[in-house]
């Protein structure tokens, strides 16, 4: 390993879609910027999420955080992604499937509060639904359709990133672990030191064991899924059951919540789940049946179609379910906590650091986002 | 239906085909074998493996898409779908909300559970089950006799139905097209009976998983007329056309002369045998026959009379198979020498493998340990055939590829061992067991030493080269990469059907810094309704008692 150049002006611990959509911002804004990855590029939860791009409006503020967020990315070259699966022809879309006329009420509410960030959002009723997704079963009420929600591979964006970073001389290090950061720099565990004007930890999960003298509130919340043959057609949008905000925006124990997306591969992707307190990473057989169960209520077929595989990943929760981002008292900056959202605000989320590091007015409001909001409230810290 | 043969469709045509045909060969039969699916990219692929491994068969059947065709036998009326053909429309939604179960339980437990029904998993059922252990036998494949007891045209060899008939009458119970497809807590097995799933509790466990052949990469080998050479052989005995056609064995091992005699009885012009081996270590590997293993100098001098009039070549490698196009059917293959010579052979097909990789998958499911080394590694087990974890035990080719003579020893041994356990009492091994078995595992390591392939690149694969056929990745994508990991997340080699199958055992080994193939707790695709299967019942033995006479199969009729 040749031994690190001279400082640099931006040191990004973590590999994941934040840590690389940081990279390439910083990078664009004219920083030196070197990351550091322990594995490999979207080793964590980037790696093992289902990619969906959806902007969630129940909270402003992250709402606004999402919205940014795809206009930024929106305003990426089109030839980046070349090989990267995205963007495709047109997005996805997102179909929020309702039941009950007190969901189509919560629906409704929903496209308001859409309508006004200017993300469209359209009310399908029962035949305009069947019409638009034959799959789906024929008792719904109807949908929230949200056409420019999109599915995306998270390895593949932050590959695209780096890449990109990289090109505007960017180092990007994987298989690096680091030990230990601080305000001006941090420890390899091979004992290298790297000094760096400013230090990022954006390492999801991973960002409270790299800084255990700040109470950061980041747990993780473990989520199954299950990758299904190829069957092209089957599905044409992304399918999410309206209950799921709840399950998201909770924090239950444990929570099923249907959510079925085509990849561009015609593969299927199906989840959700949600748990607290259990950190192995094998699949629980109780839990997936019931994930399942619910499948099958919204699309009868899915029962008799090939699961190829299903694995679990680690979402970074944090109790509000809003990331941290920006800079901690020791001097250290942090933008981690993502939960299920770390691919929809990546970018927005790397222009809002970029903007506070280098002194500029942010983007958007950053005090949703301080790190240290749960400091007040020592109970919070420690649920 | 005549008594001799049956009626299906295959793309609404109709099509008569003999009994004990699978879905593949009457596709082959009837025009179809050039193109049995489509590539990710738009490609016509046949069929390769042979025994259910590549999913290059897939095809639809009766409205199911993703059907292995290489492993159903054809039924009366059978509805067929090639991708190659016009689009299909997709199956309507069944509209179930209860999807298809097993009725669960068994009217008894059985004792033991034997996964496999090749030479080692039909001997050591019988020789537990002589022991007095009830003995519960799975296979994956509609008939049994694994591999090398293949059935032709719906019968079994002599040696297979008979043990198969020793079997019935000492009671024990045999599940044909039952795949394990996951381990659950406790060591039960997740079972898929194809429409059907059910959870069995299986405390004590004969694995007898067999080996798959190692299949490697080359320019053209996705071309349909390119299968494997035990693939082809499989094939064909599943009704595989090959009458008159014009076949090139190639690769390395001895597998090679089985399959090239096989396919020269069902009728098939073997045009030459070309070893990769060079032709000191093929004397050398006959001399060690001669001095040590008598007893396989005799198969393979029986093997070498039916093959007098082939033409064997040493030390040519596979260099490309050529042909129309990206996915016209085989017209020739290209070889290499070591010299740098090459000559070209015009052929129709080409059966080409290089040896055998133990199946581990449902091992490692369980915990157990492998052995050491680089390469796919065999189920580590002790001189009484235990595996690493109490209560499992392991025979065959899954411990080290040794043939059929040490299969059936092992397995054997495994049974009694697992019977011993059972019942208590100590394990008797001959010394003329003991003495057989050292000679056999003496003969895999010579098989080993004398068929080891040279390195992998650059010489077998270009950029264009498919590596993962499944999601249609090429070399060039994952080479150069720093992280051959990070290349197989980020161009998703691996991740389509065979999980890896195929392209880890042809990376694993031959290229350096190729991560080992990760476990994976689900052993095959299935249905997702049966992750709704969690429980099994253990029935009462006064239920047993009162239905008398054979307990009930479990699945549905």
């Amino acid at each position: 390993m040749r031994a690190p150049g001279p400082s640099a002006e931006l040191a990004i611990v973590g590999g994941g879609v934040v840590g690389c959509a940081l990279a390439y911002t910083a990078a664009q804004r004219g920083l030196r910027v070197v990351l550091f990855e322990a594995a490999g590029l979207a080793s964590g939860a980037t790696g093992a999420g289902m990619g969906h791009l959806v902007v969630l409006d129940e909270d402003p503020a992250e709402c606004a955080l999402a919205r940014a967020s795809m206009r930024c990315m929106q305003a990426w070259p089109g030839d980046w992604w070349h090989g990267h699966h995205w963007p495709r022809s047109a997005p996805t879309g997102t179909l929020w499937l309702v039941e009950t006329e007190r969901q189509q009420a919560a629906a409704l509410a929903k496209q308001g509060r859409l309508q006004a960030c200017d993300w469209p959002a359209h009310w399908l009723h029962a035949a305009a639904l069947r019409a638009q997704e034959p799959a789906l079963a024929h008792d719904l009420l109807g949908a929230l359709w949200v056409p420019q929600d999109d599915v995306i591979y998270g390895p593949g964006m932050a590959q695209a990133l780096a890449h990109q970073a990289q090109q505007l001389g960017a180092v990007v290090r994987v298989h690096s672990p680091v030990q230990a950061v601080h305000a001006q720099g941090l420890v390899l565990t091979d004992g290298t030191q790297v000094a760096a004007q400013q230090v990022v930890v954006a390492a999801g999960v991973h960002t409270p064991h790299l800084i255990p003298d700040s109470p950061l509130p980041i747990r993780p919340r473990k989520g199954l899924l299950a990758i299904i043959e190829r069957y092209p057609g089957w599905l044409r949008h992304a399918v999410v059951e309206l209950g799921y905000i709840d399950s998201a925006m909770g924090d239950a124990p444990e929570s099923v919540a249907f959510n079925l997306q085509p990849r561009e591969t015609g593969q299927l992707l199906l989840g959700s789940t949600r748990q607290f307190g259990d950190t192995d990473p094998a699949v629980g057989p109780e839990l997936l049946a019931r994930m399942v169960r619910r499948a099958l209520r919204f699309v009868p077929g899915i029962g008799d179609l090939q699961l190829l595989r299903s694995w679990a990943g680690f979402r970074p929760a944090t109790p509000d379910g809003r990331p941290l981002i920006g800079r901690l008292p020791n001097g250290v900056w942090v933008a981690a906590g993502h939960e299920g959202l770390g691919l929809t605000t990546a970018a927005g989320t790397a222009a809002l650091c970029c903007d506070l590091l280098l002194g500029r007015v942010p983007l958007l409001d950053p005090a949703p986002f301080d790190p240290m909001r749960f400091a007040q409230d020592p109970l919070q810290v420690s649920a | 239906m005549t008594a001799r043969g049956l009626r299906i469709w295959i793309n609404d045509q109709p099509c008569h085909v003999p009994a004990g045909t699978t879905v593949a060969a009457a596709c082959a039969l009837h025009g179809h074998g050039h193109g049995l699916r489509r590539s990710v990219q738009g490609q016509a692929r046949s069929a390769l493996c042979g025994m259910g491994v590549c999913g290059e068969c897939r095809v639809h059947i009766d409205g199911q898409a993703h059907q292995l065709s290489c492993q159903r036998l054809c039924q009366e009326g059978m509805q067929v779908h090639t991708q190659a053909a016009a689009q299909v429309p997709p199956p309507a939604p069944s509209h179930r909300t209860h999807p298809p179960m097993a009725q669960q339980g068994l009217p008894w437990p059985p004792q033991l559970v034997v996964v496999g029904a090749g030479p080692a998993g039909l001997a050591a059922a019988e020789a537990a089950a002589q022991q007095g252990v009830s003995v519960l036998l799975l296979d994956a494949a509609e008939r049994s006799g694994g591999q090398v007891w293949r059935a032709q045209q719906g019968q079994l060899p002599p040696e297979a139905a008979a043990r198969l008939a020793r079997l019935q009458a000492l009671g024990v119970t045999l599940w044909t097209r039952t795949r394990v497809v996951g381990v659950l807590p406790g060591r039960r097995l997740r079972l898929d009976h194809g429409d059907a799933a059910s959870v069995l509790s299986a405390p004590s466990l004969v694995l007898a998983t067999g080996a798959r052949e190692l299949l490697l990469p080359f320019p053209g080998w996705t071309r349909p007329g390119v299968h494997g050479a035990g693939g082809l052989q499989a094939l064909v005995k599943g009704g595989w056309p090959v009458r008159a056609q014009a076949v090139l064995v190639a690769g390395a091992g001895p597998l090679l002369l089985a399959s090239a005699a096989s396919l020269g009885q069902a009728g098939a012009r073997v045009l030459e045998i070309a070893h990769e081996t060079e032709a000191a270590d093929l004397r050398r590997f006959a001399g060690q026959l001669l001095r040590h293993h008598p007893d396989v100098l005799r198969q393979a001098a029986a093997l070498a009379r039916q093959l007098w009039r082939v033409p064997q070549r040493t030390g040519w490698r596979v260099l490309q198979a050529l042909g129309d196009g990206d996915d016209g059917p085989l017209r020739a293959v290209t070889l290499l020498h070591r010299s740098g010579r090459t000559r070209t052979v015009p052929c129709q097909a080409l059966a080409a493998g290089w040896g055998l990789v133990p199946q581990t998958d449902l091992a490692q499911a369980l915990g157990c340990a492998l052995s050491h080394g680089p390469g796919p590694q065999p189920i580590r087990v002790n001189d009484q055939q235990a595996s690493s974890v109490p209560g499992v035990w392991a025979a065959g080719e899954c411990t080290g590829v040794a043939g059929m003579a040490c299969a059936l020893l092992t397995g054997t041994l495994a049974g009694l061992a697992a019977a011993s356990a059972l019942q208590g009492t100590p394990l008797a091994i001959t010394p003329e067991q003991q003495h057989a078995l050292a000679r056999q595992r003496r003969y895999a390591d010579l098989v080993a030493r004398s068929f080891a392939l040279g390195p992998a690149t650059p010489a077998r694969w270009d950029d264009q080269t498919l590596i993962c056929r499944c999601e249609d990745v090429p070399w060039g994508r994952l080479k150069n990469q720093a992280d051959l990991h990070s290349a197989k997340l980020a161009s998703r080699c691996g991740m389509g059907h065979c999980q890896g199958r195929l392209c880890w055992s042809a990376l694993d080994g031959l290229v350096p810094a190729a991560p080992a193939r990760p476990a994976r707790p689900l052993l095959g695709a299935m249905p997702l309704s049966h992750c709704l299967a969690l429980h099994d019942d253990p029935v009462s033995s006064a239920d047993s008692a009162d239905s008398g006479g054979a307990p009930a199969d479990p699945r549905p009729q």
